[in-house]
């Protein structure tokens, strides 16, 4: 037991920027009440650029705080910054929004603040204790903000659905953390390795605490068979709500996956990977063929993230260097596609009302050819069509899964990306061909015009400088399998 | 005389976090009663966490049970929270009118 030190400090400083600021934030906000709401939110904005300047000044070398209980490394520095800048961009996107619902609350960015720190948390947990700690920072802020629009039905119940079945999944990980303190002697992952890879077959409790860890973090991520929370959560949660949930959760539960199954169960690869094999194939399919018949476009988006998971996945069953380092790409590429695609849905209101149903997009063509050019190229980006950028990220996972072996799972991969490349052009198609019934309203706002165009230039024009992204992606898959 | 193990612990606490698990899935009757299984999962996390934390001689099970406990009641007030808001929106929360959105 070594006492703390100051440069355990220095290596979570990010962290505590985040929840000092959250704790200074909430005192101005009782003192200003709801008309502060649109400062706090740019605050917070600003502090997660902040601390995103945080991360990036740690650096990528490995250090580990507080007793071994919570590490820094390039993987965390990557995971990290994409998760503060996929929480940043969905509060931006969600400021005008709640302005114009009237649901302008200063609870909301620091919720949002607190969520994300949970999130980072996660991301940089050593120990089963810091996992627990950070995954339920995060969801308990979660189910709030997925019932934030509270005289909804809809919303309260997307809420209330979140809460039970995230509670639920909370309890399994919990169990499986239990089992395997109680078969390892141990909470931490670098101690994990050690006591895994020591002894030839594993105990019969270790794999079954192994597989209860494992469907708690699928849950996290939405993989088929833990997917059943996702659409309905989506639909029902304020769109801006839906964009943060389609983003940076997903990035943290990913981050952990990775970091708990090949950081502390490496040695056990045979038994995890079958695992993770078959989550990947069961959400690839049901993203692609669920979402064909969707009319809401929300819940088509519930669908389509729950079949780019599976791919995803695809990278973590890989379970090296190359795949790692495809998830990660993936995952950088999804955020801002998905970012993206929900700036564009909120840019669907008529006479001042939101609008959902795909049917509402007809004619975006004509009536707003920015809007409808950058959706078109979110879509054809989604369904990995070169040389927009989500097709880099199918192709590096799909390369590894090569490499690793998984011929099967490779195959059954572009086989699904085919079918769901179905839905995806038919909103082209609806924006494009089809005869609009009544107009969405427009001036669109001038933040979501920026957002707008940072992400569709991003996806369009990522081929010409993939190689900073690679390197880095690299140097974040290097950190984990190495340490 | 009969000697009670580990064993014993790990079966008493597998068989309450069964409970649990089939009392969200099988209730259809109340919100609350899906919250009160949700404690029971954890309160049997916890025994086991204890009890293996007694036999390994090991104060870490111990102290994360007491984290446990900790995010159990915070997650409870949220969980009560949102039961509250939900009840003023469609006035029940029996289980089978969670229906506004089929899934």
């Amino acid at each position: 037991m070594t006492a703390f030190s100051m440069t355990d400090l220095a290596t979570v400083a990010p962290e505590i920027f985040l929840a000092v600021l959250g704790l200074a934030l909430l005192m101005a906000g009782v003192f200003r009440g709801d008309r502060a709401s649109g400062w706090i939110s740019w605050a917070v904005v600003a502090g997660f650029a902040a601390a995103a300047g945080l991360v990036w000044q740690g650096g990528g070398a490995r250090a580990l705080a507080f007793d071994g209980l919570y590490v820094s490394d390039a993987f965390s520095l990557f995971m990290k910054q994409l998760t503060l800048l996929g929480s940043g961009l969905a509060l931006v996107l969600s400021i005008r929004f709640n302005d114009r619902e009237g649901i302008a609350r200063i609870e909301y960015p620091v919720l949002f603040l607190f969520a994300t720190l949970g999130m980072m948390t996660m991301i940089s947990a050593n120990d089963l204790l810091v996992l627990y700690v950070g995954l339920e920072l995060q969801s308990l802020c979660l189910y709030v903000v997925a019932a934030y629009r509270r005289d909804s039905v809809r919303s309260t119940e997307a809420g209330l659905k979140y809460f039970v079945l995230g509670a639920l999944s909370s309890g399994m990980l919990l169990y499986g953390v239990s089992l395997i303190y109680g078969y390892t002697g141990t909470t931490r992952f670098d101690v994990l390795v050690e006591q895994v890879a020591g002894h030839g077959a594993p105990a019969l409790g270790l794999v079954v605490g192994l597989v209860f860890l494992i469907s708690g973090l699928a849950f996290k991520v939405s993989a088929v068979p833990f997917h059943m929370w996702t659409p309905d959560v989506y639909e029902g949660a304020p769109t801006p709500v839906t964009a943060f949930f389609a983003a940076a959760p997903k990035v943290a539960a990913l981050a952990l996956f990775a970091r708990v199954l090949v950081g502390a169960f490496g040695p056990l690869v045979e038994q995890w990977s079958q695992i993770i094999v078959f989550l990947s194939i069961a959400s690839m399919a049901l993203g692609a063929f669920a979402a064909v018949g969707q009319t809401n476009i929300k819940r088509l988006m519930a669908y389509s993230s729950i079949g780019h998971m599976g791919y995803v996945l695809i990278g973590l069953a890989a379970g090296n260097v190359s795949g790692l380092r495809g998830l990660l790409i993936y995952t950088a590429i999804y955020v801002v596609m998905g970012i993206g695609t929900f700036a564009c849905i909120l840019c669907m209101r008529r006479q001042g009302r939101t609008v959902e149903a795909i049917a509402d997009l007809a004619g975006l063509a004509r009536t707003h050819p920015m809007v409808a050019f950058a959706l078109a190229i979110f879509m054809f980006s989604m369904s990995g069509i070169p040389p927009l950028a989500g097709f880099f990220g199918k192709f590096y996972v799909f390369m590894s899964a090569i490499e690793a072996g998984l011929y099967v799972l490779a195959v059954l991969g572009v086989l699904s990306s085919v079918v769901a490349a179905f839905y995806y052009l038919r909103i082209v198609k609806v924006m494009y061909f089809d005869e609009p019934d009544a107009v969405l309203d427009r001036p669109i706002g001038g933040t979501l015009a920026v957002v707008l165009a940072g992400t569709s230039t991003f996806t369009l024009l990522f081929f010409l400088a993939p190689g900073p992204l690679l390197a880095r992606a690299q140097a974040a898959a290097a950190a984990l399998i190495g340490g | 005389m009969l000697q009670i193990g580990l064993s014993h612990f790990l079966t008493v606490a597998a068989v309450l976090f069964a409970l649990g698990i089939f009392g969200i899935f099988l209730n259809r009757k109340n919100v609350i009663v899906i919250l009160m299984s949700v404690e029971l999962m954890l309160l049997a996390v916890n025994i086991n966490f204890v009890a293996f934390s007694t036999f390994l001689d090991d104060l870490t099970g111990q102290i994360f049970a007491m984290f446990v406990l900790g995010i159990a009641a915070a997650e409870a007030a949220i969980g009560l929270a949102i039961i509250v808001v939900y009840f003023r929106n469609r006035g029940s929360i029996a289980v089978e009118d969670v229906n506004v959105m089929k899934g």
